[in-house]
């Protein structure tokens, strides 16, 4: 291995659900004290911390994961990036070390959603007084979401699965609805998703409309959950034990970016361009082409949005999309299995988590570890992972071949 | 005749109610909102330009569950109007997915939104099927 290589030493995630009886930083520290052990290290070996968490632990949500985890004067990085929070966490552990500012890194990400409800929407709120005056960037009198157009995430990423089919044709609520059949089917195998549970095709399309063509399956589901991992060198895994080095993931690709500027990309957020970029440097990074991939975690917020994805990281041609999904391809016994945990749909989307859970089980396949959903002789896996406003965050992971 | 106030400073009322941006001088960029400088090409100067009122209908969705206040269901769109795109709900029309479609033609229409305590008016836009 070379000595710039990065590796993730140990990985960690809670089960995704209601964790009623834990607070935000009970699930941080759950998620962390278990990465550290997966690692067989502890927060001595530590030399950078980078902590995510988007609503309710305040400021210093890294400072207060250290009181419980231990304060060792370490530099802590607390981050913030919508939904690509956790992979921004990892992303600044990765750098520290590749930077040789730290031996080894912890980043962490950890939410409490269960009962958030709608996310998004509702806008600038109309201050006291009965006079229209205009505020804000756009001048207005009265609220804008509802009146021109939609600021909820079920609408915006409705809306883009929707333009992917006026580019490109061929989609349907049926073809929405099937993504999402896929992603519950794929649940069933994973015992840390917060639903388990299949639907037929009927029963999704006739759930509760949210934001046509997206009804209540079709879109994440909120819950409480964290997830932690633990990064070192080449150089140091070097001198670790054999075991360590087994069990270790090589980081062949890290990426981050934001949207570009593209025409409409400030009417309707453009997930699609930051996506795109950020896997062409990944695959380069790496010296991967889609096609090696046997997993793709990707950021499936809702059922419009994983049909873009599939396309943005190039996993079939250029307007593909569709054809590509209703080969077969990505259900777990296809040619590019996506989402085999269940994906945000069912295994839940506390959203500074979703980062760097995304990379654990893509970890856990590489390991040869995930058990009933175990992708056989799994060696090379991407995660995606989408903030909106906005953020991109693509990893591809190896097993070490020890 | 009472006071009128566009719902949004980019909605220019009037004889033949319009959309205008602003455009960047250097790159052509077209913004809807205050500008510090554009985004596209870092310029600071713009003008404004009048936004064609026929579009087409190139995504949508039908906003069945909202924030509380906001009336549902309503169809929520984005337009291509002439090669600028533009955001806004598609009105004078069934919400429905058998009366809304991609592609179809559409034409900005304003509509009272209220009035406030000294009677001024507030008037909104949306699209209307042509
Ligand atoms: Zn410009």
């Amino acid at each position: 291995m070379a000595s710039d290589d990065i590796w993730i030493l140990g990985i960690a995630m809670t089960k995704f659900g209601k964790h009623s009886d834990k607070d935000i930083v009970d699930l941080g520290s759950q998620a962390a004290i278990a990465a550290l052990a997966d690692a067989g290290v502890t927060m001595a070996d530590i030399g950078i911390l980078a902590a995510g968490n988007l609503m309710g632990a305040g400021a210093g949500f890294g400072q207060q994961l250290q009181k419980q985890i231990g304060q060792t004067g370490i530099p802590v990085f607390n981050v913030a990036n919508a939904c690509a929070t956790g992979a921004t966490a990892l992303r600044t552990a990765i750098m520290a070390v590749k930077a040789g500012e730290a031996r080894m890194g912890l980043a962490v990400g950890a939410e409490k959603l269960s009962g958030a409800g709608l996310l998004g929407g509702g806008g600038t709120s109309k201050k006291s007084g009965n006079k229209f005056e205009p505020s804000g960037r756009f001048g207005s009198v009265l609220p804008t979401d509802g009146r021109i157009g939609t600021d909820t995430m079920p609408g915006t990423f409705a809306q883009v699965g929707m333009e992917y089919g006026h580019k490109y044709g061929g989609v349907s609520f049926e073809l929405f609805a099937r993504i999402s059949e896929k992603n519950h089917a794929h649940s069933v195998l994973n015992p840390m998703a917060a639903y388990q549970k299949r639907f037929t095709l009927d029963e999704i399309m006739n759930d509760m409309m949210i934001a046509y063509p997206n009804t209540r399956p079709m879109c994440s589901a909120n819950c409480d959950g964290a997830a932690a991992a633990v990064v070192t060198s080449g150089e140091v895994l070097r001198t670790l034990s054999k075991e360590q080095q087994r069990r270790a993931i090589k980081v062949s690709a890290s990426v981050l970016t934001s949207d570009p500027y593209q025409e409409a990309c400030q009417v309707l957020p453009d997930v699609n361009t930051l996506t795109r970029n950020a896997a062409i440097i990944a695959y380069e990074q790496a010296g991967v082409s889609p096609s090696d991939l046997d997993l793709v975690e990707l950021h499936d917020c809702f059922a419009t949005a994983e049909l873009v994805h599939y396309d943005n990281l190039m996993l079939c041609p250029e307007g593909g999309a569709v054809d590509f999904f209703m080969s077969g391809a990505t259900w777990r016994d296809g040619s590019t299995p996506v989402n085999v945990s269940g994906g945000l749909e069912s295994k839940g989307h506390p959203i500074a988590a979703t980062g760097i859970a995304n990379i654990w089980e893509v970890c856990h396949h590489l390991r040869n570890e995930a058990g009933d959903r175990q992708i056989k002789d799994a060696k090379v896996g991407l995660a995606h992972v989408i903030g909106l406003g906005s953020a991109c965050g693509i990893h591809i992971l190896e097993r070490s071949g020890l | 005749m009472a006071q009128q106030i566009p719902h949004v400073a980019y909605l220019e009322l009037g004889d033949s109610p319009h959309l205008v941006a602003n455009e960047c001088t250097t790159c052509g960029a077209r913004y809807f909102d205050r500008r510090n400088a554009c985004a596209k090409c870092f310029n600071n100067d713009f003008k404004k330009a009048a936004i064609s009122q026929d579009g087409i209908l190139k995504s949508f969705t039908i906003v069945a569950f909202a924030a509380p206040g906001v009336p549902v269901p309503f169809v929520a769109g984005i337009i291509d109007c002439n090669g600028t795109s533009v955001r806004g709900n598609i009105v004078d029309c069934d919400p429905t997915p058998e009366k809304v479609s991609l592609g179809m033609k559409v034409r900005l229409t304003t509509f009272s939104l209220g009035t406030d305590e000294d009677g001024t008016e507030a008037i909104g836009f949306g699209f209307a099927p042509a």
